[in-house]
């Protein structure tokens, strides 16, 4: 989904889990997530707790979005 | 038995023609064979052997595909021939769709056996390879000799009406038909071999090839991120409480378009995920979780992006095909563009 996004003229970021997949896939802007069953947020914090990673998550994808990339990348979050 | 009797197509240069100025030649049907054809019957002895060949330029054909089609048809059908080869035509693409055509047309009116050849990359490959056996050639003619070596013994089954094996035991590209057959040692010990190749960087062969994908230039970068309207998707099942559309849980036929004006959170008194294929608890709990739509308000607010907008497309990527995929985010990427999103954050998990 997110190739025939791009395909159509969209600038796409994946937020995924498994990156290897995305990378496989040929998503070109790749932020890594949680993990599978919570990609944005993680039952372990608080509530404050979570939405701070969330964030950092968003931004960083935004963040990607914001940037030119020639080829398939990976963004890493800084929590 | 008598001998088996073989016609082969080839192109201009393997006729000895010419090359791309003689590419628009039509065809034509001579009694004999090339060199091609030679190294062939060479290898069959007194089992079969190629009486006729048909030689057409590769541009005349990719130009005039059912004229060019219908007049080899009727040469084919005019020798009487038992069987039909055609090439291999390597990495040519005209050459490839042109054997690919020819050998899938004979098969299908003539009801005769027929094989060609070529590299997996050809675009006659991708074409033709669940109709006719394709074998699998090296990506340009010095790979002649390997061809001739497997297109031979299986261009002889063929015309016997033999069993064909698997594509890996045979040589010829998978055509998606599976073969069963038992391999000498276990799965564990297959498994520890490979694993062993690889971390000595050692060649081996996966037993489960993952499908080729194709790839996407990316578009370039947003400027100004707080002019810009942001779309969320997502293939991990977000839906509204209840599931109205229900979106399946696994190999999803669909995908919702849900409107968010004025959701602040995905709180789960009003949303969930239909997904099936991972613990649906957390997201469940906190939607937010997989679809960021909180703090994608908070940054609305901020002035950080322009706007959130105000539809979300999602499916449940568990077990669904690519085809379904590709056709639901084609879809809705167009309704996006006409709304006038500029960029899209897709969540996955």
């Amino acid at each position: 989904m997110v190739k025939e996004i791009e395909r159509a003229g969209l600038p796409v970021v994946h937020i995924c889990t498994v990156t290897p997949i995305s990378m496989t896939v040929g998503a070109n802007r790749i932020v890594p997530a949680i993990a599978i069953p919570h990609p944005l947020g993680n039952p372990a914090l608080d509530l404050e707790g979570e939405k701070h990673i969330r964030r950092c998550i968003v931004e960083t994808a935004l963040k990607a979005l914001e940037t030119e990339v020639d080829d398939q990348t990976i963004f890493d979050v800084k929590y | 038995m008598a001998k088996i009797k073989v016609v082969h197509y080839v192109n201009q240069f393997y006729a000895g023609i010419g090359g791309e100025e003689k590419a628009d030649i039509t065809p034509e049907l001579r009694v004999g064979t090339v060199p091609a054809g030679d190294a062939l019957n060479k290898a069959w002895g007194e089992e079969a052997e190629i009486t006729h060949t048909i030689i057409c330029g590769d541009s005349y054909f990719g130009e005039n595909m059912d004229k060019a089609s219908a007049e080899i048809m009727e040469m084919v059908k005019s020798t009487g021939a038992d069987m039909f080869i055609a090439g291999p035509a390597f990495n040519a693409g005209r050459y490839g769709v042109a054997c690919g055509t020819i050998a899938t047309n004979v098969k299908n009116t003539l009801g005769i056996p027929v094989l060609t050849g070529m590299y997996v990359e050809n675009p006659g490959a991708d074409m033709y390879k669940t109709q006719i056996y394709i074998v699998a050639t090296k990506d340009s003619g010095a790979g002649m000799r390997d061809a001739i070596k497997k297109m031979a013994p299986l261009a002889l089954k063929l015309a016997r009406g033999e069993k064909i094996e698997a594509s890996c035991v045979e040589g010829y590209i998978p055509n998606g038909v599976r073969v069963n057959l038992f391999e000498k040692e276990c799965g564990a010990a297959r498994a520890v071999k490979m694993l062993i190749a690889k971390l000595n960087d050692k060649p081996f062969v996966t037993e489960f090839p993952m499908p080729d994908f194709d790839r996407v230039e990316p578009n370039p970068a947003v400027l100004d991120m707080s002019k810009a309207t942001v779309a969320l998707c997502t293939s991990g099942g977000s839906v509204p409480k209840g599931n109205p559309d229900r979106i399946e849980s696994s190999s999803a036929s669909h995908y919702g378009e849900y409107d968010i004006t004025g959701v602040m959170s995905m709180d789960g008194d009003h949303w969930e995920t239909a997904h099936g294929g991972y613990d649906p608890v957390y997201v469940n709990e906190d939607g937010n979780r997989c679809l960021p739509v909180d703090v994608l308000r908070e940054m609305e607010a901020s002035g950080r992006i322009g706007k959130l907008h105000n539809k979300f497309y999602t499916t449940v990527g568990n077990g669904t095909a690519v085809l379904s995929s590709k056709a639901f985010a084609e879809e809705y990427a167009q309704k996006m563009i006409n709304d006038g999103v500029d960029c899209v954050i897709m969540t996955s998990t």
